[in-house]
């Protein structure tokens, strides 16, 4: 991890550190340049880094998402079949009259170039087309999604990140031991087992046999979703005060969510205890217990602190294959998100909603990364102060 | 316990170190007092470390020690961990040969200064800071109540390691042992530093050992002088007979190796 929003050289700070940790880093613009006018606001937000480093990030994210919009349009079309065919009935398939209209309707009879251009002129407008399956909005389809999925593999995260932490940390302490050993194989059988066979062995044992689980979806039937605020229902609902519903959210989620956390607590536990292993043996950590400091206190101040750098860029890395994990989970479970839908869509060839899915998974791949860029910061001051 | 003859704060006598197997210590004799400098040289593997490692019972896990390390009459080897961790830090403090490693490098110079002192004084956070606002004055840090908010990359090598002795030095030890403090450092701020050391040491009554490679070093601020070699300490005594009419073959061939210098 290199200093990636760092001030550049000379921009304020005192002459007291002679030595800065300098390394390769691309990213820092030079000192300031000699430039003509400017107005003031856009001179702050070119002096502070973080506010640079975003800027940045922003234009960054903007040509990805082009790039996005272009691969997923041309992967689409790659693919053989007629969306008419995939979208129309048995009976409408017969009648060129309606598959004309079809191809009509969705702009389908355009040259492709023409095709992908009015795309992007809609985009502008924040219009990401009409699904041709559920004939609506794919931003209105997109709305409902993506807030199910996140809640799942946000609630994911946490507890992996909590869980695998605090399995990582355990292990490398019990280094060789028996609890070393036995972390070993429960983060094997984490990182190796496929997830779609864990989700139905999960709602197998749990739902028919067990009767633990709450049956499939995002609430039990009957009950209403709580006022939209932020679409996770878990959140909604306590901010609402609607207890029932809270529950009967958490006991649907807790399932799904438990199945995904499987490969991210495997993962994060073997970074986490290979990254405190190597923590372990710095000088500085030998200097700390020289100092008579409590274990517990060289353990949380000293050991974790450095360790957790490594394992942010890991949860990152996690959190992306969590996404890819909820198409079979959300599937299995009936869980109406973004994995749900873009597993619908690909299977119809519905080309707009393929190509908003592929938008929004970009989207939080770059929000993500940025996340664990700026945590960087955070805990790292030599990232943060020169 | 006070014996008569007893001005030595820390007494080494027939330590013995085995690890994995394998017998690194042979029976060390060292002898330090207060207010004085004790170097200690010899070959790299003879076990300089060791045996600074093992005064403030920090020595690998797996290691099997025997003989006594007494600490004013106590015996630290025999000492239960509890009271052991109690004297770490307070009683025997350390400095290591790297600054850029032995300091963390995320954690602020006032935090690393203060949360020993903290903990083994009981100092609340401004007493503690206070403290720690002196002891920097002391190693001669410029603006030491702003240095409190740096971090260690934004300090030169010297003044790390100014910085390591002066969080060292925060509970007042009587014993402080520095491992090769100037080894990593630039020659230019070596001589720094030790002058550092040594008005230390003489100011507040320290004893110091001071592990080094360099006979130089030695012969500049050195009162006692020991030469260890394969486990053992094989010559001390005064710096100025040690120096100049070596007893042992080993450290006859130590003082020849020095640049533009001949064994008298
Ligand atoms: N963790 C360890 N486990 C086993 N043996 C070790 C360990 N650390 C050091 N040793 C061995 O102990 C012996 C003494 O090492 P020590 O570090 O005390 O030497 P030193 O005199 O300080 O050398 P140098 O001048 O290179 O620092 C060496 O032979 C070394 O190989
Ligand atoms: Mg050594």
């Amino acid at each position: 991890m290199s200093p990636r929003w760092v001030p550049s050289k000379g921009a304020g700070g005192k002459s007291t550190g002679v030595e800065g940790a300098g390394g390769g880093d691309g990213d820092r613009l030079p000192a300031r340049r000699p430039t003509g006018r400017r107005l003031p606001g856009r001179r702050l937000l070119a002096r502070h880094p973080l506010a640079r480093f975003l800027l940045r990030r922003t234009a960054t994210a903007v040509l990805l998402a082009l790039g996005v919009t272009l691969v997923t349009f041309i992967l689409t079309n790659l693919v053989p079949g007629d969306p008419a065919a995939a979208n129309l009935g048995q009976r409408a398939i017969g009648d060129p009259a309606i598959v004309a209209q079809f191809r009509h309707h969705y702009g389908l009879d355009k040259p492709l170039p023409v095709q992908y251009v009015t795309y992007l002129g809609n985009l502008l407008h924040g219009d990401l087309g009409e699904s041709q399956q559920s004939h609506q909005p794919v931003s209105t389809d997109l709305s409902t999604a993506v807030p199910a999925t996140l809640e799942l593999a946000g609630a994911a995260i946490v507890v992996s990140l909590i869980v695998g932490v605090a399995f990582g940390v355990v292990a490398a302490l019990r280094r060789d031991r028996f609890t070393d050993q036995l972390l070993r194989v429960v983060s094997l059988l984490g990182v190796s087992v496929p997830t779609f066979w864990l989700a139905l062995l999960a709602f197998y044992v749990f739902f028919y046999r067990l009767g633990w689980a709450p049956g499939s979806g995002r609430l039990d039937p009957g009950m209403t979703a709580p006022p939209d605020v932020t679409g996770l229902y878990t959140v909604d609902a306590a901010l609402a005060g609607q207890w029932p519903v809270f529950w009967s959210a958490a006991g649907h989620l807790a399932l799904p969510a438990l199945v995904l956390t499987a490969y991210t607590v495997g993962l994060l536990t073997r970074f986490t205890r290979s990254a405190v292993l190597e923590v372990l043996n710095q000088d500085y950590v030998r200097a700390a217990r020289a100092k008579g400091l409590p274990g517990r206190t060289v353990l949380f101040q000293y050991v974790l602190r450095a360790a957790l750098v490594p394992v942010i860029t890991v949860a990152g890395l996690a959190f992306g294959a969590l996404l890819s994990g909820t198409v079979l989970v959300e599937s299995i479970f009936a869980w109406p998100g973004l994995g749900a839908y873009a597993y619908r869509s690909a299977t119809t060839l519905d080309l707009p909603a393929v190509m908003g899915v592929g938008l929004v998974v970009g989207l939080v791949y770059l929000t993500v990364n940025l996340a664990v860029d700026v945590l960087y910061g955070v805990i790292d001051p030599r990232v943060r102060v020169q | 316990m006070t014996d008569g003859d007893s001005v030595d704060v820390l007494r080494i006598s027939g330590l013995t170190l085995d690890l994995g197997g394998r017998r690194i210590l042979g029976g060390v004799d060292l002898a330090l007092r207060p207010g004085q400098v004790h170097g200690l040289a010899g070959e790299s593997g003879s076990g300089k470390t060791m045996t600074g490692l093992a005064a403030l019972g920090l020595l690998p896990p797996g290691a099997r020690t025997g003989g006594r390390i007494e600490l004013e009459g106590t015996d630290l080897l025999t000492l239960p961990a509890r009271q052991l961790a109690a004297l770490r830090g307070r009683s025997v403090s350390m400095v290591f040969q790297d600054p850029s490693t032995s300091l963390h490098p995320m954690l602020s110079i006032g935090h690393q200064l203060t949360d020993h002192l903290r903990h083994h004084l009981k100092l609340d956070r401004k007493a503690a800071k206070e403290r720690a606002a002196e002891l920097l004055t002391q190693v001669r840090i410029p603006n030491p109540r702003e240095a409190l908010g740096r971090y260690p990359h934004q300090f030169s090598g010297g003044m790390r390691q100014r910085i390591a002795i002066a969080i060292a030095l925060a509970c007042e030890p009587k014993v402080l042992i520095a491992d090769e403090p100037t080894t990593a450092l630039d020659v230019t701020v070596q001589a720094g530093v030790l002058r550092l050391l040594r008005g230390l040491c003489d100011d507040l009554g320290l004893a110091v050992l001071l592990v080094t490679h360099d006979l130089g070093v030695m012969s500049a601020i050195a009162d006692e002088v020991s030469v260890m070699r394969h486990g053992l300490v094989v010559e001390t005594g005064p710096r100025g007979r040690v120096l100049t009419e070596p007893q042992h073959a080993y450290t006859r061939q130590l003082l020849d190796a020095l640049p533009g210098r001949s064994t008298v």
